[in-house]
């Protein structure tokens, strides 16, 4: 089943684009990633499936349910962190909390105690008072509090220090391990890597792919490095090859195609040393923004 | 509306309102309690204010007013509290929504399992319970101090219910207009420069227009619509004037539903 399903979805602010013909389907279960640099339309997208902004064309539905026409009904299983955090500045942390959890039918009193300790929140504080840090957490639990089936989080990461920021990925992965779908909108591949199933990559406001986060992987570069004496670079301007490099001592690219060729050429030559590894999703992701 | 959200609404202003609320409340004691001293000399005073010019008499609604009778001081007072209830009104009409944007807490609020129409409805239930409290504190004090000084000295009644009364919709003007002026601009950055302008602006407008010799452009302003030398002359309202305030009150409620129901929220950035 398809937690959410965005249609043909496309939004201009004015004449700025926001995203243009955006599809895609996220699946119950699963950590969707959403990557992209700032600026491709991650936030817009999210925005509009809350429906905090509407479309300028097509549609996307939630739990199989229109985003708009059903929004309310909808928000009460949708927990919600944005990438900037901001509260009411006068109001405690728990009254911000609690505030927060009166919009929900459920009881969300215990589970709010939970969510603090394990994020280390001092809920007595004023939220003017709170560092940049502890004002995301604040962000974590409110978007927790009510045990949501579908998760945005924007930008989640930034600003927590490590040991908060993995105890905020142990967090997700037992929210996703209960059945709750997350949506993962990030520019750190790094952390999408870790934690999601499949990523889509958002560039200026368009979906260029969807996949897998393993065949993206495997199936498509190899990252080759060579060291040898007296290499010609030349030999390797073939078909495949990108990102073409040389220094001294030899040659690095990446390679997509038939490895066979590649090994050919390679055995042709007095190696000093050589490795072909798989690419971190970082370099796949700048070979998508060339 | 939801009763979570009203009850934040309404906390949130308390403050506002109680100051306001006491402003107001010092206003009226304070020109009633020289009213005693001001009724012996009044005869005298007339005569003087004779000499002012019109257009001077107009600016300051004295204009055909008795100041040695207890409504004519009053009117002179009521205007006054007039004007800090516009601007009072204007603070909460400019602000109802647009704070959520300034502050940036609009992705909070509206990510929310709540309609817009919830949303808007909530707080502008909110924002008239904080103005009512207000007027009744305009009510009770203008009734108090009134008996308190007027020396022995008659007054009608019903025209006093006329001029207390009319606060409530002079209030739901300037709240309404500023919540569906803060809808058409596009950002409000600050809420005082715009309830201060409208407020000061309206009253302007009643006060100088007929020296500026355009009496048509007076028609607008709700200091005109609730002028109190008219009511008290007249022992009524000016209907169709009072009837056009209605009118824009619910046009701009209206238009604010409509646009606040389409509007896409800025993002933080």
């Amino acid at each position: 089943m398809n937690v959410i399903e965005v249609d043909h979805l496309t939004k201009y602010y004015g004449k700025a684009r926001g995203i243009i013909d955006v599809s895609f389907q996220v699946e119950a279960g699963e950590i969707f990633g959403f990557i992209g640099p700032n600026g491709a339309g991650k936030s817009t997208t999210i925005r509009l499936l809350l429906s905090l902004i509407y479309p300028t064309s097509g549609s996307a539905k939630i739990f199989g349910r229109d985003c708009i026409k059903y929004g309310p009904a909808l928000r009460q299983e949708i927990g919600y962190l944005p990438s900037e955090v901001f509260y009411y500045e006068h109001m405690k942390v728990i009254d911000l909390l609690k505030y927060s959890a009166s919009f929900y039918k459920k009881d969300c009193t215990q589970r709010l105690h939970e969510l603090a300790e394990i994020m280390e929140l001092n809920l007595n504080r004023r939220i003017e008072d709170l560092s940049y840090g502890n004002k995301k957490k604040v962000g974590i639990v409110q978007g927790l509090l009510h045990s949501p089936r579908l998760l945005f989080l924007d930008e989640p990461t930034a600003g927590l220090d490590p040991l908060i920021q993995r105890k905020f990925f142990n967090l997700i992965r037992e929210e996703n391990q209960r059945g709750v779908t997350v949506f993962f909108s990030s520019h750190i591949l790094g952390e999408v890597q870790r934690l999601c199933n499949r990523v889509g990559i958002i560039k200026e406001g368009r979906i260029i792919e969807i996949s897998d986060i393993r065949t993206l992987q495997q199936n498509n570069y190899k990252k080759v490095r060579i060291a040898a004496n007296g290499i010609d670079v030349a030999d390797f301007n073939i078909e495949g090859v990108s990102k073409l490099e040389s220094n001294h001592d030899g040659v690095r690219f990446f390679f997509k195609g038939d490895i066979n060729t590649i090994v050919r050429k390679i055995s042709q030559i007095d190696l000093v040393d050589v490795s072909i590894e798989e690419p971190t999703l970082e370099e796949i992701f700048m070979h998508y923004y060339e | 509306m939801s009763a979570n959200m009203y009850k934040f609404e309404f906390r949130a202003r308390l403050k506002s309102v109680l100051t306001w609320s006491l402003a107001v409340m010092a206003i009226a004691l304070v020109y009633l309690s020289i009213y005693p001293s001001f009724a012996g000399q009044a005869a005298l005073l007339n005569e003087t204010m004779a000499k002012f010019p019109p257009e001077f008499r107009a600016a300051f609604g004295l204009n055909g007013m008795d100041l040695s009778a207890v409504l004519g001081y009053f009117s002179f007072v009521f205007l006054f509290i007039q004007i800090c209830l516009a601007i009072q009104a204007g603070n909460y009409g400019f602000g109802l929504v647009s704070v959520e944007e300034s502050e940036l807490t609009a992705d909070f609020l509206l990510s929310k399992p709540v309609s817009r129409v919830q949303i808007l409805t909530s707080k502008v239930l909110a924002a008239l319970t904080s103005l009512t409290i207000t007027n009744i504190v305009v009510w009770i004090s203008s009734f108090v101090f009134i008996n308190l000084f007027r020396d022995g000295r008659q007054y009608d009644g019903h025209i006093l219910l006329l001029l207390l009364l009319s606060i409530v919709i002079f209030q739901l003007f300037f709240l309404s207009v500023g919540l569906v002026v803060s809808l058409l601009v596009k950002r409000v950055r600050s809420v005082t420069p715009y309830s201060l302008g409208l407020g000061f602006g309206m009253y302007i407008l009643n006060a100088f227009s007929g020296m500026l010799g355009d009496a048509k452009l007076e028609l607008i302003t709700p200091f005109k619509h609730f002028d109190p030398n008219y009511i008290i002359q007249h022992g009524a309202y000016d209907l169709p004037l009072v009837l056009f305030d209605i009118a824009v009150i619910l046009i701009s409620l209206a238009v604010s539903y409509w646009l606040y129901v389409r509007r896409d929220i800025p993002a933080v950035v």
